[in-house]
């Protein structure tokens, strides 16, 4: 049951610490949204960021504990610190959601995301793009003599990074999960 | 104990378990066995609408004017999308309804069935929550769960899409308190040390003002009764959102009127200049603020609300309290009078003196006339002739539905129905006949426009079956009132389709739903044509021809602060910039 266990974050009594409404910087925020795994839930969370205007970033979800049928859906999102408040609760008061956590506020957190690199070339550039993917470890996980897919895991910037290394070295497709984020310690 | 039942039994088991009387409907082919085990039964009244809107805002009725959850029942796919402006209705203004729709047998859907629309698909924006149910055995906990949902927490409606062999086969039966209705449980009670933070703004508030919405109507009557007390004890004035009207008596002495677009100058400019104001359940709706940034520029504010996403979401408050109404208002009396019952006595008597001067402006004052109705004349005079009756009143969306805010008064919560958040033309009609089948032998009075009665005029049809005596009070100025106001301040006065060309005649129209019409145009006529619609047993529509270019004032232009308030047309000339004409 490790997999669901949330650190109890500030999330139900969010409206009472507020931060102050201080002009209209744009924050990123990652939140974590524990839900019944029932028919319809994505469409209901997705419905409610298209509905009201808010934005997705990155999503992911899966289900993280298959005997309580909850899921687990990670989800990145922009918008100024009133939105984002607004977003967690407008969360929070749906029926199926049982946690809402803001990781990027609740104190240190890790993000990671998985990605797929089908990097197509011969002579230097394919001698460069192994190199490369040695430096950023990531893994070769399909070759033929003229293509690689790379398996690479970190944060989106390490992600980002490699992508825009790859490019000039004939990258022709990425796949990306999305961020999934959990809180550091205990 | 469990028993075997089949669906449709299931239904109607739970049903008459959850203490449902009665439910609007109107069956079709996916509901056919529901409908079945209706015709062998005698504890739930169905009521056969003439349209599944009807059937939505009749339940909207019932309920807002009980206090119970009201219950829909119908088919599928046109069924149900016909059922989706009462869904949103509902939701807007916080109605607990259950709404049952039929949908194809769950092996043929996904097959573009004959009537099959994704129900859940289409009302999951529309609903508190909804679900499809796939397993009879399932039946019976989701219904009791849906019951649970729609009248927990901050009320909405829920929707129950059963295909049509969920309610052939058998299933097991789950009673009410044998059932698991899920985690969804939304606290209550209100933070101690947020409500002792208000008790001490109370304490030292010199320009305080209550703002009261809906939310204390929702929160049952006993909140109503402390909201009197706090304002009694206090002696602060109070004013009140469209969808609160009655949980303050109108006539009681520190009653401003409603406040808002429409509101009265007394109520917009205490909100104004208010050093301190506490909202109870209400939710700073754009027709209550105007503008934002110079909505109330000097006040603290305190925000008493069931949904936590209701704080903070138009307006930023100083003291949020999550929680329902009831059981803050307790803690709060409780709290401030342990703390000694203080208020800055002498402060708020120069703010009553204040009001008192606003108040002399005599905001609702109009020009009346010896030759034609005037609407809020007839308003008026409804009011004086109805007064003292066992009263309840529904309106339909427009001019009409504002001066009956103004100009009826409201004494006791529940007894006025009507579309605030959504604004939904044709409301009231289906609503009146659901107030009446709630309470059979009170006066319901429909408040309405010559062009929203048209928009569900078939319900008159329900009302001559079931022979519910609802009095649709039609103030018939020929015109989309509210547009052509609107027309008139925005557009250059160019009335583009905001005339009620073609209209029926109302008279005959009541004779051919086998009801009473009564036409009235001569002021001095008025008096007796109200008393015989009110001494009249049966449903009477009352087609009162009034002027037909009044607008509606005060008001608040759109784009504009509540001190900026239109009193009359002398002031409409530019009233509106472009700011605020892409406004609505």
């Amino acid at each position: 049951m490790n997999a669901v266990k949330l650190k109890k974050g500030a999330s139900r009594k969010s409206a009472y610490d507020l931060k102050n409404f201080s002009g209209d910087t744009i924050e990123t925020h990652t939140l974590a949204v524990l839900v019944d795994n029932e028919a319809g839930v994505l469409a209901r969370v997705i419905g409610l960021f298209s509905g009201r205007g808010y934005n997705i970033e990155s999503l992911t979800v899966a289900e993280v504990d298959h005997e309580g049928s909850r899921s687990r859906i990670t989800v990145v999102t922009t918008g100024t610190p009133s939105v984002i408040e607004q977003i967690k609760a407008q969360l929070d008061r749906m029926v199926p959601v049982y946690e809402v956590h803001d990781l990027t506020v609740e104190g240190p957190s890790v993000e990671r995301e998985l990605a797929l690199f089908k990097v197509v070339g011969k002579g230097d550039k394919r001698l460069e793009a192994i190199r490369t993917a040695d430096i950023f470890r990531a893994n070769v996980v399909d070759t033929t003599l003229e293509s690689f897919v790379f398996e690479l895991t970190g944060t989106p910037e390490k992600i980002d990074a490699f992508a825009d290394l790859m490019r000039p070295l004939g990258l022709d497709e990425v796949a990306r999960t999305g961020v999934a984020a959990i809180a550091r310690g205990l | 104990m469990s028993r075997q039942m089949n669906g449709a039994q299931i239904v109607l088991k739970a049903l008459k378990d959850q203490g449902v009387d009665t439910v609007f409907g109107y069956p079709g082919g996916a509901v056919l066995p529901i409908y079945d085990e209706i015709f062998q039964q005698n504890d739930i009244k169905h009521i056969l609408v003439r349209h599944e809107q009807g059937a939505t805002h009749a339940a909207e009725g019932y309920a807002r004017s009980t206090g119970k959850p009201g219950v829909v029942l119908v088919t599928s796919g046109p069924g149900a999308t016909n059922a989706v402006t009462g869904l949103t209705d509902a939701l807007m203004d916080s109605i607990p309804l259950i709404v049952l729709t039929g949908q194809v047998p769950s092996f043929m859907i996904g097959s573009d069935a004959f009537q099959e629309a994704d129900t859940v698909g289409i009302t999951r924006p529309c609903t508190k929550h909804n679900w499809l149910v796939k397993d009879t055995d399932k039946l019976a906990e989701t219904i009791h769960e849906a019951f649970h949902v729609a009248t927990s927490g901050r009320p909405g409606p829920v929707l129950i899409d059963i295909p049509k062999d969920i309610q052939f086969a058998n299933g097991n039966y789950v009673a009410p308190a044998k059932a698991d209705v899920g985690h969804y449980q939304p606290k209550v009670k209100g933070d101690k040390d947020a409500i002792t933070a208000l008790a001490e703004l109370i304490e030292n508030a010199e320009r305080p003002v209550f703002y009261t919405g809906g939310g204390v109507i929702n929160s049952g009557k006993g909140a109503s009764q402390l909201l009197r007390e706090l304002v009694k004890e206090t002696n602060f004035p109070i004013t009140s959102t469209l969808m609160g009207l009655g949980s303050y008596p109108a006539s009681g002495d520190n009653w401003l009127g409603m406040l808002g677009m429409h509101g009265t100058y007394e109520a917009n400019l205490a909100m104004h200049g208010c050093d301190l104001m506490i909202n109870i359940g209400a939710r700073f709706d754009d027709r209550i603020t105007g503008r934002i940034d110079a909505f109330s520029p000097k006040s603290k504010k305190a925000h008493i609300d069931i949904d936590p996403s209701s704080i903070n979401k138009v307006i930023h408050v100083d003291v949020p309290i999550i929680g329902d109404v009831g059981h803050v208002l307790e803690d709060l009396l409780k709290i401030w009078k342990s703390r000694g019952r203080k208020t800055k006595a002498a402060e708020v008597k120069k703010w009553h003196a204040q009001i008192d001067e606003w108040r002399g402006k005599k905001c609702l004052s109009y020009k009346n006339s010896d030759k034609i109705i005037k609407p809020q004349y007839a308003l008026e005079r409804l009011e004086a002739l109805s007064k003292g009756m066992d009263r309840y009143i529904t309106t339909e969306v427009g001019q009409h539905q504002m001066w009956a805010a103004q100009y009826l008064g409201f004494e006791d919560p529940n007894r006025w129905m009507t579309s605030g958040g959504l604004g939904t033309m044709g409301y009231g009609l289906p609503a009146s006949v659901g107030v009446q089948v709630a309470h059979p032998d009170s006066l319901v009075v429909n408040v309405a426009g010559e062009a929203s009665i048209l928009m569900n005029i078939q319900e008159m049809g329900t009302a001559s079956q079931y022979r519910l005596p609802i009095k649709q009070f039609i103030l018939n100025n020929e015109r989309l009132g509210m547009v052509r106001q609107w027309q008139e301040l925005l557009h250059g006065e160019r009335y583009s389709n905001s005339w009620s060309e073609a209209l029926p005649d109302f008279v005959k129209l009541a004779e051919a739903f086998g009801a009473k019409g009564i036409l009235c145009s001569d002021p001095a006529d008025l008096d007796d044509a109200i008393m015989e619609m009110l001494n009249h047993e049966g449903p009477v529509i009352f087609d009162c021809l009034v002027e037909k270019h009044e607008n509606c004032f005060p008001m608040i232009p759109s784009g504009k602060a509540h001190n900026e308030m239109l009193m009359g047309e002398a002031e409409t000339q530019g009233a509106i910039d472009s700011g605020g004409a892409v406004m609505v």
